[in-house]
């Protein structure tokens, strides 16, 4: 199995996703440029975390327009499992892969700290090893992390199945309280139509070593690797 | 600004310089000075740039162990962490220009203090912050805290470095000048490691990074002064940091870094071109000619003065081995920097600047940068408060559990978690403690080990008695990594003070420095880097004096570390050191007494406890026997044990045994040093208080874990979860308005 690592100026969680995928899938990732004019064949592009290209004009805006990003495109249509971690989100939904837009924290701040998850659904690549309905605790950090469709988008995720995971209390209740940026309707990943792209905000890679706090973002990239390999 | 101006006692005055200064310039240069010359005097001879006030006292630190692989004079300090790695660190202050412009003024503090670590090959990965800001009635000061934190989180979370540690305090003596002191901590390879000097006549020397513009002309000058009514229209000289700019310089000289082309290389902070040029080619002993028109300019016609004075961020300048230019361009080009061959370097000593075709300045270099004025400045020694204090009056009759609700919800006390989850805390998905606790701690990329860091400092002490003040600021920083289970290696400082021409201001320094040379020596925790930042008084009012120090440590396990949380039910907790009771200049008393102004004795620092009481606290983290560990400071004995029990979410019963002569809010909440609160399992409470004997530790029993509140024997109880209310409430609240 082989997998990819997008790196764009100023992305800065490459190296944690390069570190997971090795950890969990026992082989390097190939870490590709943004200049670079052509992808390598692989079964999973991670697209990192980080300010590409400062976050100018808008997060993802730029590094949507890049060249690889052309290539990522033809890829995640041919079916390749495309995961976008933080500002991987925001690229894959100004790229167009997936609906909607992040808009800035409701409250206008940055935001670091662990939140609940809930699966809401583990039939996906993505999720084998989650229970559905479970509450993961995951960390989020970003600026732009408040999710927003219009109300046709949001029907057409709810009506599909595609919310991969929504904020939710310790114990897996969707509340108000749980949800930390406005986002609507506690949305904090989705799928796309074909559920092989993934873009969500909170960050996996972060909680996968018992000493770094938790566990609960291992089993993403556990399941990737038995799926993938199936 | 060209050099057609004359240069009259008026401009003289403007540059910063004294009568005597310019005096010397004269006969160093044996005519009368043009313009960009005398600008390049005024930068490199102002506080900021030549330690000038300071250079005397700061020599009598100690600096050295068989650990430190460079001390003092260069970007940062290094230390040797075993296996072929090295960590390199310093903290730096932005303090001025944080007051005249928040977001901007603290995030180009944390941009500095990034380039100056990784100008020596280390890729930073941890940041830390001491902030402290005016009394929380002044209009000012919701306004800086929200400017100030967001400008350190714009900065350090789009660099992807951590920002993981650090303290913030609120006192009326900094409504006029805040403090910002950012600290940064980086990781190289001992074989790897880069020096600002220059040398190899005839080779290129290389500017990189962003292009220069008018920003920041005299910043370091400006940063030399007092405040006035004025200040706002120094904003100015305040720079504009672009943190995506430098995230890509990082990683260009990282990846330079990794080749051998580089013979010397320094980032361009204070008085930018001008020092980095000059320090280089004096530590090498070396002339230089630059060609100005070469430098990468973001405005049109700038002058030579403005190229020399500007401070631009996000620059570099490096002295590269003779034919590199091609493969080291090849780099910058790939990242979309600017890489331009400014000069060469010469054999004559002298810094030679052309520009358009003409000569626009020759300055002999050995006199501007290392042979610079040093004054040895009038002092008179503080007199040390000996006055003990007792605390009467309402609060002193309340219950402690009442008190400890009251302290928690303090300024200084409460939860600063508001500040913290706007920073990224964990990028890098190394962070192994988190902020909120004693010392944080981050792995050591590929390996085990883990890397505590603090920053500590208690100015109210410092005023009240330097010296002791001076000791406790080196004393807490070592104990908070010790908390953890770390070894404590080396330390930072910076030295926030006021105006150096008063000699009551330059005792406060002398003192702070005689106490905290002192501690290191005794606690064998050399000063390795640091900063100094003074005139921080606004029409004549002068801060507390604030000696912060960074300190790091190393433990060669993580899952030996030890964090402040009970971690579960029956846990015995017990404090280590000698509690006394002593309330002369603690939190209690601020409390209880904010209107007492006499100037008490703050607690004393007894650095053979604190050695001794460390030691074997560390040594019984590493054994296993402890469960939880945190060290006691500011607001006492009861306030660390709320702050383990909230972070566990575990109540405590405590049934101390306290001195019943004294009151109990006194034992309760006075700031005795060289203490520690831990937690054993129910079976190892009796050998951990027999080995404490043994090695000549005071310790005590105080209760035991569990349940979901603090209960004190005979005196009541509090819910966690008041407590937490309190705790976290305040700084939320205070931010709202």
């Amino acid at each position: 199995m082989k997998t990819a690592v997008i790196v764009f100026p100023a992305s800065n969680c490459d190296r944690d996703a390069q570190v997971a995928l090795r950890n969990t899938f026992g082989s390097e990732p190939i870490m590709v440029w943004h200049g670079d004019a052509t992808m390598p064949a692989v079964d999973l592009i991670v697209i990192p975390g980080g300010f590409s290209y400062g976050d100018y004009l808008r997060s993802g805006a730029m590094a949507a327009n890049s060249p690889i990003m052309r290539e990522v495109v033809t890829q995640a249509n041919r079916g390749v499992r495309v995961l976008g971690i933080c500002n991987g989100f925001q690229i894959l939904s100004e790229a167009g892969l997936l609906p909607g837009v992040l808009m800035r924290n409701a409250n206008l701040k940055f935001i670091c700290r662990d939140v609940w998850l809930r699966v809401e659904r583990n039939d996906t690549a993505f999720t084998a090893l989650y229970t559905q309905n479970s509450a993961i605790r995951i960390p989020i950090a970003n600026h732009d992390g408040n999710y927003f469709a219009d109300d046709d988008t949001l029907a057409g995720l709810n009506q599909d199945n595609l919310v991969a995971f929504r904020y939710c209390d310790e114990g897996g209740n969707v509340t108000d309280g749980a949800n930390p940026n406005g986002s609507l309707e506690n949305i904090a990943g989705i799928y796309n139509k074909n559920l092989n792209v993934l873009g969500m905000m909170p960050h996996p890679e972060r909680l996968m070593e018992a000493e770094l706090g938790g566990t609960d973002g291992r089993p993403m990239f556990q399941g990737l690797v038995e799926v993938l390999a199936a | 600004m060209d050099n057609s101006i004359k240069i009259t006692p008026n401009i003289i005055a403007e540059h910063g310089l004294n009568a005597e200064e310019y005096a010397l310039i004269l006969d160093i240069m044996g005519r009368e000075p043009n313009h960009t010359e005398l600008g390049i005097f005024s930068v490199m001879w102002s506080e900021h740039c030549s330690y000038k006030s300071s250079k005397k006292w700061l020599k009598t630190l100690p600096t050295t162990a068989p650990w430190v692989i460079c001390g003092p004079g260069e970007n940062a300090g290094v230390i040797d962490i075993g296996d072929g790695k090295a960590v390199i660190f310093k903290m730096e202050s932005h303090n001025h220009p944080s007051y005249i412009e928040p977001y901007q003024g603290a995030a180009t503090g944390v941009g500095g203090i990034m380039r100056d670590v990784f100008t020596m090959g280390a890729r930073p990965i941890a940041n830390l912050n001491a902030l402290r800001f005016g009394s929380i009635e002044h209009p000012k000061t919701r306004h800086l805290v929200a400017g100030v934190v967001s400008g350190i989180g714009g900065y350090g979370n789009c660099m992807g470095v951590p920002t993981v540690g650090g303290e913030c305090e609120f006192d009326a003596a900094y409504n006029g000048n805040i403090l910002v002191n950012a600290m940064t901590i980086g990781l190289a390879e001992t074989d790897r490691i880069f020096y600002s000097a220059a040398s190899g006549i005839g080779n290129p020397i290389v500017y990189v990074g962003a292009k220069t513009g008018r920003d920041g002309i005299h910043g370091a000058t400006m940063a030399s002064t007092e405040f006035n009514a004025d200040t706002e229209e120094k904003r100015p000289t305040v720079q504009v940091g672009d943190p995506f700019t430098e995230k890509l310089l990082l990683e260009a000289c990282m990846e330079l870094m990794a080749t051998d082309m580089i013979v010397g290389i320094q980032d361009m902070g204070a008085a930018g071109l001008t020092s980095s040029s000059f320090e280089m080619a004096s530590k090498g002993g070396m002339g230089v000619e630059l060609d100005l028109d070469m430098v990468p300019q973001r405005e049109p016609d700038m002058t030579a003065y403005e190229m020399m004075l500007s401070e631009s961020q996000e620059r570099m300048l490096m002295v590269l081995k003779p034919d590199c230019e091609e493969a080291a361009k090849a780099i910058f080009d790939k990242w979309e920097l600017d890489f331009s061959v400014v000069g060469r370097l010469t054999d004559t000593g002298h810094m030679v600047l052309r520009h358009k075709g003409q000569v626009v300045a020759d300055l002999p270099i050995d006199p501007l940068a290392e042979a610079s004025p040093e004054y040895d400045r009038p002092w008179v020694k503080t007199v040390a408060a000996k006055t003990a204090a007792t605390v009467t009056g309402t609060v002193a009759r309340q219950q402690p559990l009442e008190v400890l609700k009251a302290l928690l919800a303090t300024p200084d006390l409460a939860s600063k978690r508001w500040i913290w989850e706007q920073y990224d805390h964990m990028v890098m998905a190394d962070t192994v403690v988190r902020p909120g606790g004693d010392a944080a701690m981050v792995r050591v990329f590929g390996t085990n080990k883990g890397l505590a860091s603090t920053s500590d400092c208690t100015p109210r002490y410092c005023f009240a008695d330097p010296i002791q003040g001076g000791k406790q600021a080196v004393a807490e920083a070592w104990r908070n990594i010790t908390a953890t289970g770390a070894t404590p290696l080396a330390c930072t400082d910076n030295m926030n003070f006021g105006n150096p021409q008063k000699p009551e201001i330059m005792g406060q320094f002398v003192g702070c420095i005689d106490g905290m040379g002192q501690a290191c020596i005794a606690l064998d925790f050399p000063i390795v880097s640091g900063n100094v930042s003074l005139y921080n008084e606004t029409e004549g009012k002068a801060i507390l004096p604030t000696p912060v120090i960074g300190g790091v440590g190393i433990i060669d396990d993580i899952s030996k570390c030890a964090t402040i949380a009970f971690k579960d039910s029956d846990h015995i907790l017990i404090v280590i050191g000698d509690t006394l009771g002593h309330v002369g200049q603690s939190l209690y008393m601020k409390l209880a007494e904010p209107d007492n102004k006499t100037t008490y004795a703050p607690p004393l620092v007894d650095l053979e406890s604190e050695r001794t009481n460390g030691d074997f606290v560390r040594q019984q983290i590493l054994a296993g026997t402890v469960t939880a560990c945190h060290d006691i400071s500011g607001g006492g004995l009861l306030i660390a044990v709320a702050e383990m029990a909230m972070a566990g979410n575990i109540g405590v019963q405590l049934d101390p045994a306290f001195t019943e002569d004294g009151s109990i809010n006194d034992w309760m909440f006075g700031e005795d040093q060289a203490r520690y609160l831990l937690t054993t399992g129910p079976d190892n409470s009796q050998a951990l208080l027999q080995a404490a004997q043994s090695a000549g530790v005071r310790a005590m029993c105080l209760g035991t874990t569990g349940g979901e509140t603090i209960s004190i024997d005979q005196h009541g109880q509090v819910a966690l979860q008041d407590l937490r209310a309190c705790h976290e409430g305040w700084m939320p609240e205070y931010m709202a308005i």
